[in-house]
């Protein structure tokens, strides 16, 4: 664990959405990597570092919930909002009117706890006083103490995640013993330097432990 | 007012009496319960409309405290939020590129709107993933006991039509349901970030506005389901900055509730059948506010 962190993160509920199944959500089995990076994101981040997601520790069964709600089927859009000011005509939002108002089911996850094991990369933007040591030791002393940017949370703002810096021996996952099994193609991250390009890999779970690395190398070539 | 300087968990409890906190459309309206646990719940949302709809009561249109997602707009109401705007007349023939202009739309926005600043919004004016996050986060509320429901069986003297009467020979009686949870206190817990409040330009007295919100919004949210709710404890942890000075999970733990008489109690049936207890040894440089 050169330059890697181990992050204890847990809550009630999680929807890691699937992309497929976006207008009743649908969540994935798992933490996608790109969720675990949005969770260390919250707590630290700086435009010198890139967090990189090395395995994902699945503590809890799997067990999914449904919950339906009322939501909105619209979003401001920006003609409307530049027209207003304009014409100084009144903003047309209706977003709470029968017509836009949907009822959707999340089938969301319950009771989930993971152990995020990431490591960071000094990006392009890094100058010549970052390192390492210096950014580990930020993100480090903020995790142990509960400092975070905003509220991380599991997929959804609505589930917010508990976290705690994990320094001792790894929690034994509930699915210790279970059987190998393929998680089949997840959600890796949204390449945002590449015009919002999604990436998938194809991972398995094994004694309740995702190597994201190693299938997202497999994955790639 | 400034903006916030300071980080804030909070702790929620309100309660209700013979009435139906939320309503669950995939259950009949039924009040939602945890499946697992069978503890009542109330989502985050139910709960922000409330507060949308008291800051909207509260403060009247007043500018920049529009309220974006409102029940039933009346769209001449907004006509006023325009006037600040002045400043992105000239230009704009074309929509604007990403870049300052989407920021100012963004911010105009967040100027005007008290829910699009504190809860956020989905809105294509903003650079990044055209979302705007919000400070205030909110949690399911979850009922401190599991809870009960009863289905409450009424009947209208009177049918909607004829042809209901023609049926009945002029009885004319139509039987309709509501259900009740007898009692339950719930316990929602929430987050203030100062950090996002930088970005929508949350202030102090957006801050105290949303505490007040929350105090008063079941007062004016009465109807024949609602039964009586009403807020009961508002637990505020201030941090002394913007990211905080402990875990929230920590600060949350050092509140708990109790059954006045134990595990062998009959079922609660007011807020006088639970207390609550307050660990007050925080870390030195959190503040616990207790409001009510």
């Amino acid at each position: 664990m050169a330059h890697g962190i181990r992050l204890l993160v847990w809550g009630e509920y999680a929807c890691f959405t699937r992309p497929e199944m976006k207008v009743e959500r649908v969540s994935y089995e798992v933490m996608t990597p790109s969720a675990a990076r949005g969770i260390l994101e919250a707590i630290y981040w700086k435009p010198a570092i890139r967090w990189v997601v090395i395995r994902i520790g699945v503590l809890n069964p799997i067990v999914f919930d449904s919950i339906r709600r009322n939501e909105v089927g619209e979003t401001v859009s920006k003609d409307k909002v530049v027209q207003a000011l304009k014409h100084k005509k009144p903003l047309e939002l209706v977003a709470n009117d029968v017509r836009v108002r949907q009822q959707r089911t999340s089938l969301v996850l319950r009771n989930v706890a993971y152990v995020i094991e990431a490591r960071f990369e000094l990006t392009e933007r890094a100058g010549p006083d970052d390192s390492f040591g210096k950014h580990l030791d930020c993100f480090n002393r903020r995790a142990r103490t509960g400092k975070c940017f905003h509220r991380p949370y599991l997929g959804c703002r609505e589930f917010p995640a508990h976290f705690e810096l994990l320094e001792g021996t790894m929690p034994v996952s509930k699915l210790w013993d279970h059987p190998s099994r393929d998680l089949g193609v997840m959600l890796y991250d949204i390449d945002f330097s590449d015009d919002m390009t999604p990436l998938f890999y194809h991972p398995r779970i094994e004694g309740g432990v995702i190597e994201v690395a190693r299938y997202w190398k497999e994955s790639r070539q | 007012m400034g903006i916030i300087d300071n980080r804030y968990d909070f702790v929620f409890f309100f309660d209700v009496e013979f009435g139906n906190p939320n309503g669950d459309p995939d259950a009949g309206n039924m009040p939602r319960i945890d499946p697992e646990t069978g503890f009542g719940l109330v989502t985050d949302v139910c709960l922000k409309r409330k507060v949308r709809n008291y800051v909207e009561l509260r403060k009247g249109g007043q500018e920049g405290f529009n309220i974006y997602v409102r029940e039933k707009a009346v769209l001449n109401d907004q006509h006023r939020m325009a006037y600040t705007a002045c400043d992105l007349e000239p230009q704009s023939r074309k929509p604007p590129k990403c870049g300052d202009d989407s920021r100012r739309l963004t911010e105009w926005m967040c100027a005007n709107f008290y829910d699009v600043r504190s809860f956020g919004a989905v809105m294509t004016t903003e650079v990044n993933c055209g979302q705007v996050r919000g400070p205030v986060q909110f949690t399911f509320a979850r009922s401190v006991d599991a809870i009960v429901p009863q289905e409450v069986k009424i009947i209208r003297m009177a049918v909607t039509t004829s042809k209901e009467a023609d049926v009945q020979h002029g009885e004319n009686r139509t039987m309709g349901s509501k259900y009740v949870v007898p009692y339950a206190l719930y316990r929602m817990e929430g987050f203030v970030s100062a950090a996002l409040a930088a970005q929508t330009g949350f202030s102090e007295e957006d801050v105290a506005l949303l505490w007040e919100s929350l105090l008063n919004m079941f007062e004016h949210d009465r109807s024949a389901a609602r039964g009586k709710m009403a807020a009961r404890k508002l637990f505020i942890f201030r941090h002394d900055n913007k990211l905080g000075n402990a875990h929230a999970h920590v600060l949350f733990n050092t509140i708990t509730v109790e059954s006045v008489g134990g595990a062998e109690a009959v079922p609660a049936r007011s807020y006088a059948d639970y207390r609550l207890h307050i660990k007050k040894d925080l870390p030195g440089s959190v503040t616990l506010l207790e409001k009510l």
